[in-house]
């Protein structure tokens, strides 16, 4: 019997918890079904009393046990005290698989951890598996998104963190029987090396919510200009969904930074992406090729994005997309 | 204050050619300084240009022409370069990199105040060095800077960037920053800075210098291994073309559940 996969629990500075650990629980699940008598195991480390406003989330998404911490140290998040927070309990804990959200959080601790435990961590990975050696096959893009690399550890715990949206979450309607451990961390005489002063939230582009979007309209340099892209929010609001961009459309100060997808961007999966006025390079691709079905309108018949498109419409943005406007 | 500059030379991935069996082309790939580098730079040339006695080294572990990309940044304005070379040394993962360059900061390198890396590197995008090498030598990080604000003894001020806002953290010294994207021109080399990166002299350090032994670095000090390195693939569909609008009204409204 092993002694589980651990996935971290995120709590965001509003004190939810972040989707991304339930679609790592999801994935979780099915690993451990590949493996032998494996636990899911929850870590959460927050302030005190965040516990019972989870507990109906851990139980309905697949949890065997959460371990939980709960001090006032960790009211917000600082890198020093959550690593020693998280750290502890791990090492009690003994997991032989790790995995976190890729979110900012995630990535600041992740290496933190794996670094002092002295065992490896692949970032960023797009796929998980178990091998024929009951192993963490962990794959990941590299070099631009452009070469796809499995990576494996030799230590354990074997760690992976995982961007949002990437895996699906697998809500479960009746509840587990979810045991819950509180493990006592003395934070007491530790002091955190950072302050945080001050914090301004994100201004979200109007209601570009790219995360949830059911539909996605993006643009891409075929779209031309600032009015391009207006026709593009027209469309959107037509079909209730929200506008992205290629990196090159961002670049040229026709979308803000916010809405551009890709490798250096956001990875999407909607249950539809129209692609319209983008050549479909790799690094755009990864970012949204997950998308239940995607449909691509270019005026040039060979634009790669043709082979990851469902549908495919060869035609000049401009003559098209008014007429769908019109008749959607 | 003494700044230590990590940088890494990566391959230009913009240029990427494949061979015929997907692997990549190595021969003839152009390397830059990874960009996010030069971003950590341009944060460290911005504080030298607000406070005085500001010492920026800049330290690289690669192979022999890594020694490039060290005169790349000393003409942009970096004081010394420093490479961390050593046949034992290829091969490492980040845990590996991060243990050989901490070894080398503590036995070489004691007087710093600030160790500034790049968020990513371009090649790997793992970010995980800047945080490894802080673990390795037990002082704070902070990730995701955009901006470096003030700077007063033992302390810096920083503009971090995460998912939910931008938070202001006053962080003690000394500690890694791992630099963003931030909001400065592009730095250009200048002749003097040219003329003093030909003449500069590269600090050489191997295995022999650091305090670690061979098994802990390069390949054999990595926990982490690639077993299966393979070409993107693309999405496993065949695309159906649409002749006219009206069509593609209807798939449309079909993806979107709605029939009429
Ligand atoms: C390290 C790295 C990271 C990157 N990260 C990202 C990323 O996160 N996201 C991203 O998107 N890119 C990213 N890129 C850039 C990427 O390689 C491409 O350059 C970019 O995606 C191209 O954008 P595009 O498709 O809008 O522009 P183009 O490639 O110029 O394509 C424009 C397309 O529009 C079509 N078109 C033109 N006019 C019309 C018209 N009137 N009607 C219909 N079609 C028309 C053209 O046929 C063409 O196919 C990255 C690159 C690198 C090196
Ligand atoms: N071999 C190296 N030598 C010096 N610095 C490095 C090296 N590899 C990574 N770094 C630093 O760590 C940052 C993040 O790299 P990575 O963890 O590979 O994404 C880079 O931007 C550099 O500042």
């Amino acid at each position: 019997m092993s002694k589980g996969i651990l996935v971290w629990a995120e709590v965001t500075r509003e004190n939810y918890l972040h989707p991304v650990t339930f679609e790592l629980a999801g994935k979780a699940v099915e690993l451990a079904s590949k493996m032998d008598e494996t636990p899911v195991i929850g870590l959460l480390c927050s302030k005190p009393n965040l516990i019972g406003e989870f507990k109906d989330a851990f139980k309905h998404n697949g949890f065997d046990k959460v371990v939980y911490v709960a001090e006032e140290k960790l009211e917000e998040y600082k890198t020093d005290l959550y690593a020693q927070a998280a750290i502890d309990a791990i090492k009690t804990i003994d997991p032989e698989i790790i995995l976190m959200g890729a979110t900012t959080q995630g990535r600041d601790l992740a290496p933190r951890i794996s670094m002092s435990l002295h065992t490896g961590l692949t970032a960023d990975c797009t796929a998980l598996d178990i091998n024929e050696d009951g192993k963490l096959a962990a794959t990941r893009p590299t070099f631009g998104g452009q070469l796809m690399a499995t990576i494996l550890s030799k230590n354990s715990p074997q760690m992976a963190t995982v961007r949002p949206k990437v895996f699906r979450p697998n809500y479960l309607d009746s509840e587990k029987d979810t045991i819950f451990i509180k493990h006592g961390v003395d934070l007491s005489n530790k002091n955190s090396s950072i302050e945080i002063l001050d914090f301004k939230k994100k201004l979200c582009s109007d209601i570009n919510d790219l995360d949830s979007a059911d539909i996605i309209v993006a643009g891409g340099k075929g779209m031309q200009s600032k009015e391009g892209f207006d026709l593009l929010r027209q469309f959107a609001d037509k079909l209730g969904g929200s506008v992205a961009a290629s990196r090159t459309a961002v670049e040229l100060g026709l979308a803000p930074q916010q809405c551009q997808v890709g490798q250096t961007g956001k990875t999407v999966t909607p249950k539809l992406y129209i692609a319209c006025g983008i050549s479909g390079a790799l690094q755009h691709v990864v970012g949204m090729e997950n998308s239940e079905k995607i449909i691509a309108i270019n005026n040039d018949k060979d634009a790669p994005i043709f082979n990851v498109a469902d549908y495919g419409f060869v035609g000049d943005v401009f003559d098209v997309i008014p007429q769908l406007i019109n008749s959607l | 204050m003494n700044i230590i500059l990590c940088i890494k030379q990566v391959p230009d991935t913009t240029d990427i050619k494949w061979t015929e069996n997907n692997t990549i082309q190595r021969e003839g790939l152009e390397s830059v300084v990874n960009p996010y580098d030069v971003y950590a730079l341009e944060s460290a040339l911005d504080l030298k240009s607000r406070y005085e006695d500001i010492n920026i080294s800049a330290l690289t572990m690669g192979p022999s022409q890594a020694e490039k990309a060290l005169r790349k940044v000393i003409a942009l304005g970096a004081d010394k370069g420093i490479l961390l070379c050593d046949k034992k040394f290829a091969g490492a993962d980040t845990y590996a990199t991060a243990k050989t360059i901490a070894a080398a900061i503590k036995s070489k390198l004691q007087d710093y105040d600030l160790i500034l890396c790049g968020q990513f590197a371009v090649d790997g995008d793992t970010a995980q060095t800047g945080p490894g090498i802080a673990t390795f030598l037990d002082i704070p990080q902070v990730t995701y800077v955009k901006e470096i604000v003030e700077y007063t003894r033992g302390y810096v001020t920083v503009i971090r960037e995460t998912d939910e806002g931008l938070e202001k953290i006053r962080v003690k010294l000394p500690a890694v920053i791992c630099i963003l994207k931030g909001e400065f021109e592009t730095t250009r080399p200048t002749i003097n800075g040219i003329i003093r990166a030909q003449k500069s002299k590269i600090l050489k350090y191997g295995i022999d210098d650091i305090p670690l032994c061979p098994v802990e670095t390069g390949l054999k000090g990595s926990p982490t291994y690639v077993s299966r390195a393979f070409r993107a693939l693309k999405r496993d569909v065949n695309c159906k073309f649409i002749g006219d609008v009206k069509e593609l009204v209807q798939v449309i409204n079909s993806v979107r559940g709605k029939h009429e």
